[in-house]
Order: structure tokens, then C-alpha cells, then sequence
């Protein structure tokens, strides 16, 4: 069995380091809303924060299933 | 400072926006353009759903691994998967444009018609569903009353999921093609496959875990929408000003259908593009002040104060009472994933956690809705024809959720809430599918067909009944492409047969009376009045057609009745039936099962009874303020 919370993590990990690369490096692909609202790196760096903390909870969870495992 | 650069902004550009977005739309067939970082983030997506398929694949050795995910999931990962499995295409989408129609309103089928049933579901009835170790709804019927029961809950559940999956299906091709440009097939063949894939492999496992991956996809990706409208309406105070300073139309639903118009603020723009017998028709509109949008219960003491057009009582009864309960404590789509719980207490939670975001779901499902009535105000009822033509897609009040998406969102977060609405599709798709597997091999293949076969057999059968699930809901997304009336039929009649479910479950598990004919004949006179009542609702003719002000009000009270009078049968049936012996309802009726003696390990946090409180006093104060 897996912790869920290790590919939920790694899934907003991914699509949060894309929106953030993509909001920091290509702002003239943002021409919704504002010029001024950086929507992608703004939500990016969410995503990040949220994949971030899922992962370390998921990486604790699978470590505490394997030595059940044992 | 920053925020009213930010406004100011907003307001400068939206024009600019508009007009963008029309041109792409008129000069390619598709609104939106992905971009090769959309795409990126979708194919993550799909990967990641697929993993999870074959990672849960590998510890699926059993028909209840794969049926019941070997009952060994924890009470946070099977309440997220609660709501879910319930959170379709139909509800995102839908739930956007009921926030557009009717407003606040809307919220009442979560904070009256989900939250109530969901706490007496956790507090109440779980124990007997986990308790009994039944494997399913059906099943539980055949052990309280008899196989007659079994067979009338199994049958209608298994004809009807797999074509609420393919309707399900349908709809998120359409959006796709209008909004992409993608082709139906490959839209709906390659979706299947995927949920396929998982599905098959993993069972009911692989079904839940995605769910609950998909749950926070749905909220990340949608969520950003809400924000944004609020923005881009210079705030939530000034939104309210919008609404307080105007008039918004207002017409019983079936009208609306017929009259073809209805905008967010009667405009003279589509007014202009009406014929003369509509325009005539639209003289007889009424309006409602735009605040009406903003409140749940105001305006409910008579039809034409409020914009669904219903009383109070019918809210409270149909709605909060009869159809909720039904669905959220008989539905075995939403009840396989509490199975699923590890233990009792992980069972209980499971809708009691569900209840929590439950209750906040119409800030990102429904406001965004409301929020679009000055933003993309002149959109008509889904399937208004004007001049013998469809309206576009793009002036359908159905499509507010990707039209928002389409004006507000940038590429990348496109990209996200593109998957969040794929994933709101395939999570409805794969709850359905594995209700369906199941039902079909535990209480239909395995009583009627096959009984007493090994457990590899039935493994492999529920493997094939997936993909059979899978198949029989791509044909019928393809039958409502050809004849999309049959879309509205099958959800209606399908929620007009479940109807009346919850007399017969509440009767059986709290009046030891009840007895298995009583319980027999009341599913069929709950549902056969049900039925009726419908039937006379909507035939020309019939003593009942244009009785309620929109088939709204009248599916409510019929379910009031049907309830009644399946109850009633119940009772009167069951005082005249030999009553079952006692040591056969232990476990399965309140006054015959022996209380478990109170669990002093389980914190006051875990306790169903402290949750379910909670979740009741915080949803009385989304109430109170949206009165």
C-alpha cells in the first residue's frame, strides 16, 4: 500500500513547478486579467507550498507503512 | 494599493479580453488555444492517475480488495472520496450556471440537501450498513427484508449508472468540442480508457485514491475562478451594489425553455436577436431585484418571490428530507466509499469529514455563476434555439464555468483548470463504475446468475464488468449525442425511482415491526407513486400537468409524496405480515442491536457525534448569513 499523500504531493509538486517557472519566464504569455496580476506564479507557488507539505506528510507515512510492513 | 492597481487593471483590459477571446473563437472553431504548458500539465495528470492505477493494482488479491479496497482505508481519504465520486462533470458544471440562473439559491442543495442527511448518515444509519458487513445497499435489503428487495434496488442501480457515467461522458465531449475543438470520439474514447485502466487494475482502491486526488485538483483548479471574479467585479461590496441597483429577469424554468431568453440583465442585446414570437413571449417576463440572487431562504414564503420559484416547506421536505436522505444515505455510490473505512469509527467519519468542504463547495462551484452575471451578461438557457438554430456554445448559460475559464484564465493555470474539469468528469465516471461493478457481481451475477463461485471467479467477473461499465457508458454517451432528450429522461427517472428509498431504509432500521413484505411492497408503491406522480406531472392532459409552478417544485412534493406514501404502505403491510424472527435483525435494527460499549481511546476530535454537531452549527451559520 502507499501513503496517498506522496503522489498527491509529487503531483502538485510537478504542476506547481511548471505554473511558477512558466508565471517567472514567460510573462508575456499572460495577457489575461492584468499585466499586473501574475496569476500563474501567484497560484504556482500555492500549488508548491500545498505539493510541498503533502510530500513530507506522504514521505513520513510511507516510512511508517514499511516498518509496519516488517 | 496594489489591489486597486490590480482593479483598475482588470477593468481596462476586460474589453481587450473579450474581444480576443471572440475573435479566436470565431476564426479557429475553438474558444481556447492550449498552449504546450497546458498540455504539459495534463499529461502529468493522466500519468499520475494511471500510476496510481497500477501501484494500487499491485495489492489487489481479492474480490474485496477490489470491491471494498479490503476495508483498510483511513476516515480522511474515504471522505474526500465521499464527495468525489458525487463530484461528476454534471455538478461543476451545472452548479456554475444553477449559481448564474438562480443565485444563492442553489446553495441550498448543499446546506439544506446534503450536509443534514450527510451527519444522519454518519451518525445514524452507518452503523448499521458497517456494522451488518454488508457489501452493499442492495445487499443490506435482502438481509433486512428479501431477495424481491435485493433485486428491485440492484436492478434499477445497475441499468441506471453506467447511462448517468455515459451522460456524464456526453457532456464533458461537448465542452471539449466547443471549447477545444477536439473531436467527440477521441474525447470520449480516450477519457474511457483511462478511467479503464485504473479502474481495472486497482478496483475500488485505485477508484479512491484518485478521487481524492481529484478532489484537491477540483478545488485548485476551480477555486482560482472565484478569486478572480471577485477581482475582475472590483470586490465583493461592489458586487453587491451591482446586485442591489438591478433588475434580474425571472421565469419558471420550463417557460424560460420555451420563451428562449433569459439574460443576466434582460439586455437589449439579445433582445435584438430574437424573433417576433419570442420577443412577444419576453414581454411577459418578470424580474426580480437583483439581491434576491444573494439569499437562500428569503423570498421562500411564496413562488414568485424567489428565483427557483418554491416554498419553504417543499425545500425542507422534498428537498432536505426525502430526496436528500435518499441519495446521500441509500445511494450506494456514495456508500461503497464508507465501506471502504477501515473501521466503525473511520465509517462514521466518513460523511461527517465529507460534510466539511461539503458545506463550502458552493463558493467554488456556485458563485462563480453568480459572480458571471455582470461579466458575461447575455447568455441564453442551454438548448434555446433561435431561428430554428441552437445558440452557440459560447451563449449558453450551461458553459459559465469554461467561458469564465476561457476569459480569466492565463495559460498554465488554463492548463490546470482544464484537468480540474477532466477530473471532475473521470472521478463521477469511476465512482459510478465501481458502484456498478460491484452491484452487479455481488448482487446480481453472484445470487442470480453464478452463486457460490470462488472468489477468483468473481474477481475476474467484476474485472470484466468494468470494462463492460466502461463500454456501456461510451454507448450511451453516443445514443444522448444522437437524441439528447434521452439525457434529461434518464436522469429524471432516475432520480424519480430513488425517490422514495429512504421510507423503506428508515423503517427497516428503526421499527422492529417492519417486516420483509411490508418493506417489499413499500419500495414498490414508493416508487411506482413516484413514478405516477411524474408521469402525471408531464404529459398534456394528465390531472397533474402545470399543477407546480416548474418541475422543480413538482419533483420535490412528488417525492413528498411517493415517500408517504411508500411509508404508509410499509407500515400497513408489515401490521398484517408475520414479523421476522429477532436474532435475525440483530445488527441491522436499532432496538435489536446491543449498544457497543463507548470506544474511551477515541479522542472527543474522532467522535461522530462531536463532528456531526459541528458540521450542523457551521452550516446553520452559512445559512444565517446568506439568509
Amino acid at each position: 500500500m502507499i501513503d496517498l499523500r506522496l503522489p498527491i504531493g509529487l503531483f502538485f509538486l510537478c504542476v506547481g513547478l511548471i505554473m511558477t517557472g512558466f508565471g517567472l519566464f514567460s510573462p508575456h504569455n499572460i495577457p489575461h486579467i492584468s499585466q499586473q496580476i501574475n496569476v500563474d506564479l501567484y497560484w504556482g507557488v500555492i500549488l508548491l507550498l500545498f505539493g510541498g507539505v503533502m510530500t513530507i506528510f506522504g514521505m513520513k507515512g510511507q516510512k511508517a507503512i514499511k516498518e509496519e510492513d516488517k | 494599493m496594489m489591489f486597486s492597481n490590480m482593479l483598475g487593471a482588470v477593468t481596462t483590459t476586460l474589453p481587450a479580453v473579450n474581444a480576443a477571446v471572440a475573435k479566436v473563437g470565431h476564426s479557429t472553431g475553438a474558444l481556447i488555444h492550449l498552449q504546450p504548458v497546458d498540455i504539459a500539465i495534463l499529461v502529468i495528470y493522466l500519468l499520475f492517475v494511471v500510476g496510481i492505477g497500477v501501484v494500487t493494482g499491485r495489492g489487489t488479491k481479492t474480490s474485496e480488495d477490489f470491491f471494498l479496497s479490503g476495508r483498510g482505508i483511513p476516515a480522511w481519504i474515504t471522505g474526500l472520496a465521499f464527495i468525489s465520486a458525487n463530484l461528476g462533470a454534471l455538478e461543476v458544471m451545472g452548479m456554475s450556471q444553477q449559481g448564474y440562473e438562480y443565485g444563492m439559491m442553489t446553495a441550498n442543495y448543499y446546506w439544506i440537501g446534503a450536509i443534514p442527511a450527510m451527519v444522519f448518515m454518519g451518525i445514524a444509519m452507518m452503523p448499521f450498513f458497517y456494522g451488518s458487513k454488508v457489501r452493499s445497499v442492495p445487499e443490506f435489503l435482502k438481509r433486512r427484508y428479501n431477495e424481491g428487495s435485493r433485486f428491485i434496488n440492484a436492478f434499477t442501480f445497475a441499468v441506471f449508472t453506467p447511462a448517468i457515467s455515459g451522460i456524464s461522458m456526453y457532456a464533458m465531449a461537448v465542452v471539449l468540442q466547443d471549447f477545444l475543438g477536439w473531436h467527440f470520439g477521441p474525447s470520449v474514447w480516450v477519457s474511457a480508457a483511462v478511467v479503464l485502466v485504473y479502474t481495472a487494475l486497482g478496483g475500488l482502491t485505485a477508484s479512491i485514491y484518485n478521487e481524492v486526488l481529484q478532489f484537491f485538483l477540483i478545488v485548485l483548479g476551480i477555486a482560482p475562478i472565484t478569486f478572480i471574479g471577485l477581482i475582475a467585479n472590483h470586490g465583493w461590496g461592489h458586487f453587491k451594489h451591482w446586485l442591489n441597483t438591478h433588475q434580474l429577469p425571472f421565469l419558471p424554468p420550463d417557460q424560460v425553455a420555451t420563451m428562449a431568453v433569459k439574460t443576466g440583465s434582460l439586455a437589449n442585446h439579445a433582445m435584438g436577436k430574437l424573433n417576433a414570437a419570442t420577443q412577444q413571449a419576453a414581454t411577459h417576463i418578470t424580474q426580480l431585484p437583483g439581491k434576491q440572487w444573494l439569499h437562500t431562504w428569503i423570498g421562500t414564503t411564496s413562488n414568485s418571490t424567489n428565483t427557483l420559484h418554491i416554498t419553504w416547506p417543499g425545500i425542507v421536505l422534498g428537498l432536505g428530507f426525502v430526496l436528500s436522505f435518499s441519495y446521500w444515505c441509500t445511494n450506494f455510490l456514495v456508500v461503497q466509499r464508507a465501506l471502504a473505512a477501515k473501521d466503525m469509527n473511520s465509517a462514521q467519519r466518513t460523511p461527517l469529514l465529507a460534510a466539511f468542504p461539503k458545506m463550502l463547495f458552493p463558493f467554488i462551484v456556485i458563485l462563480p455563476g453568480l459572480l458571471a452575471l455582470p461579466l458575461l451578461p447575455h447568455l441564453f438557457p442551454g438548448n434555446t434555439k433561435i431561428g430554428g438554430h441552437l445558440i452557440p456554445a459560447t451563449e449558453s448559460i450551461n458553459n459559465v464555468m469554461p467561458m469564465l475559464m476561457a476569459k480569466y484564465y492565463p495559460a498554465g493555470l488554463l492548463g490546470l483548470g482544464l484537468t480540474a474539469l477532466m477530473a471532475s468528469f473521470m472521478s463521477g465516471m469511476a465512482g459510478n463504475v465501481t458502484a456498478f461493478n460491484t452491484v452487479f457481481t455481488y448482487d446480481l451475477y453472484g445470487v442470480f446468475i453464478k452463486p457460490n463461485a470462488s472468489d477468483k471467479h468473481y474477481l475476474a467477473v467484476g474485472r470484466w464488468m468494468t470494462v463492460i461499465g466502461v463500454l456501456i457508458s461510451v454507448g450511451f454517451a453516443y445514443v444522448v449525442r444522437g437524441q439528447s432528450g434521452i439525457m434529461g429522461y434518464t436522469q429524471t427517472i432516475f432520480g424519480v425511482v430513488n425517490a422514495p428509498l429512504i421510507a423503506v431504509f428508515l423503517l427497516g432500521m428503526f421499527y422492529s415491526r417492519t417486516t420483509p413484505w411490508g418493506g417489499f411492497a413499500g419500495l414498490l408503491v414508493g416508487t411506482g407513486t413516484s413514478v405516477t406522480l411524474w408521469i402525471f406531472r408531464s404529459i398534456k392532459g394528465l390531472p397533474l400537468y402545470h399543477h407546480y409552478h416548474n418541475n422543480t417544485t413538482g419533483a420535490f412534493w412528488g417525492a413528498v409524496w411517493a415517500f408517504a406514501a411508500g411509508g404508509l404502505v410499509t407500515i400497513i403491510v408489515s401490521l398484517f405480515t408475520p414479523k421476522p424472527a429477532a436474532d435475525k435483525m440483530v445488527g441491522l435494527v436499532y432496538s435489536m442491536t446491543p449498544k457497543p460499549p463507548e470506544d474511551g481511546l477515541i479522542p472527543w476530535w474522532k467522535k461522530p457525534i462531536v463532528l456531526g454537531v459541528l458540521a450542523l452549527v457551521f452550516t446553520f451559520i452559512l445559512n444565517w448569513i446568506f439568509w
